[in-house]
């Protein structure tokens, strides 16, 4: 008996996770497919730009700045047992443009902004919030998930690219001014070894898939979370932890592909 | 919050984000610095370019002055046939300079230093005048390591009975 009630769950389970793997697939599909009129569509994405982005803006941007001077003083002490304290500034930049700035914004993004996109469409699922809107004629989709979506992905490369940028100020500020490496060198052999196309640009695609894949994953959560109090504290934990691993395993397929050298 | 607020500080976001975008690409990678200033096309023949790179740097007396476009194997001579933009502002390049390849510090990239010569005859990227002869090969430190033991080795022989 035990085993056939094992055996009813295998199936309910995999029942289950093909059914909020096609719900989120068709979350994804109206949000991008559905143009909403500009003129409604506008200020709401500007609302949620302004929730998503700006405040997020904060946290991103004191990370960026302790993140790059850990990095000048590990890369100074690691760079300086190989006298060879001038490639510093090549070592930031890299690290924060190719690696660490799309990732680590990533993940405090989830954190941040993906866990209040769950609780607020959570929350007003729970209140039946959107019931009453699909019931006035407003659809849910189009008016609350669709800017929210938009929202996370342009966001992300703009708070990818500041963090880089404040990271790389902020190892000149520890190898330059605290350490007293030449500032010809730091910024010389860093524009010598960083290419535009290559670094740069691969840096902020990734930032770009990475910001899709958080806030899919948050605004699905949140609409599909379990209309309680308790299913929307479930459903925010599942956004933070799905959308780091996510994102982590994404930058591995993407930094073979892009870096990986076939 | 009143929504022209709000509008005013999503603006200054995105202008923030511009702004970093502007500062990677021209502080972090350089992207002015080629490309914008008129060129004129050297060429050069090396035995063994080592680590050079295409973008790598060619100076004079240490001050850049133009960038290695391309690095091919010449079918005829098989030797690496190097490519050299050099700005148009520098046009005292003579046809008895010497351009060898240099690497900037230890751990440092590949790059060419042009020593300039005594001729009258400029190079300017016509037909005629566009091949610097004299060249230096990068130095292969394995090359070098070799010769010294090879050396080490011949000068111990006498002394072995």
């Amino acid at each position: 008996m035990a085993a056939v009630e094992q055996v009813r769950r295998l199936g309910e389970g995999t029942i289950e996770a093909l059914r909020s793997l096609g719900a989120a697939g068709v979350i994804l599909w109206q949000a991008i497919v559905m143009v909403p009129r500009p003129r409604t569509a506008v200020p709401l994405l500007v609302r949620q730009l302004y929730s998503v982005g700006v405040l997020s803006l904060v946290i991103i941007a004191v990370s960026g700045l302790f993140i790059g001077l850990v990095l000048g003083l590990q890369g100074y002490n690691i760079l300086k047992d190989y006298g060879s304290e001038s490639a510093l500034g090549t070592f930031v930049a890299k690290t924060l443009v190719r690696e660490l700035g799309p990732v680590v914004t990533a993940l405090l993004f989830a954190g941040r902004a993906g866990s209040a996109l769950t609780a607020e469409i959570g929350l007003m699922k729970a209140t039946e919030q959107l019931a009453s809107m699909e019931m006035i004629g407003v659809d849910p989709l189009r008016r609350i998930v669709a800017p929210r979506f938009w929202a996370g992905v342009i966001a992300m490369p703009v708070l990818a690219v500041i963090f880089s940028a404040i990271g790389v100020f902020g190892g000149k500020l520890i190898g330059v001014d605290w350490l007293g490496l030449y500032s010809g060198s730091y910024w010389g052999n860093m524009q010598s070894s960083m290419v535009f196309d290559k670094d740069i640009l691969n840096g902020i695609i990734k930032s770009v898939v990475f910001g899709v894949a958080v806030t899919w994953i948050a605004v699905f959560q949140g609409y599909d979370c379990e209309p309680t109090s308790e299913g929307i504290s479930r459903a925010t934990t599942r956004t933070v932890v799905y959308s780091s691993l996510a994102v982590l395993g994404l930058d591995f397929i993407l930094t073979a592909v892009m870096f990986g050298g076939f | 919050m009143r929504m022209r607020t709000i509008e005013i500080t999503v603006g200054l976001f995105m202008l923030a984000g511009i702004l970093a975008l502007a500062f990677l690409a021209l502080k972090v990678s350089g992207l002015s610095a080629d490309g914008s200033q008129p060129t004129y096309r050297l060429y050069a023949h090396y035995q063994n370019t080592g680590g050079l790179a295409v973008r790598a740097k060619v100076t004079m007396a240490g001050v850049a002055i133009g960038r290695v476009s391309a690095i091919q194997l010449d079918p005829k001579t098989l030797t690496a046939k190097v490519t050299i933009d050099i700005y148009k502002s520098v046009n005292q390049i003579s046809d008895d300079s010497v351009a060898s390849i240099l690497t900037a510090g230890l751990l440092g990239e590949q790059y060419i230093g042009i020593v300039p010569g005594a001729s009258d005859t400029m190079l300017d990227g016509s037909d005629k005048h566009n091949e610097i002869e004299q060249t230096q090969s990068a130095l292969v430190l394995e090359d070098l390591i070799g010769k010294f033991l090879f050396n080490k080795a011949t000068a111990d022989k006498p002394a072995a009975p």
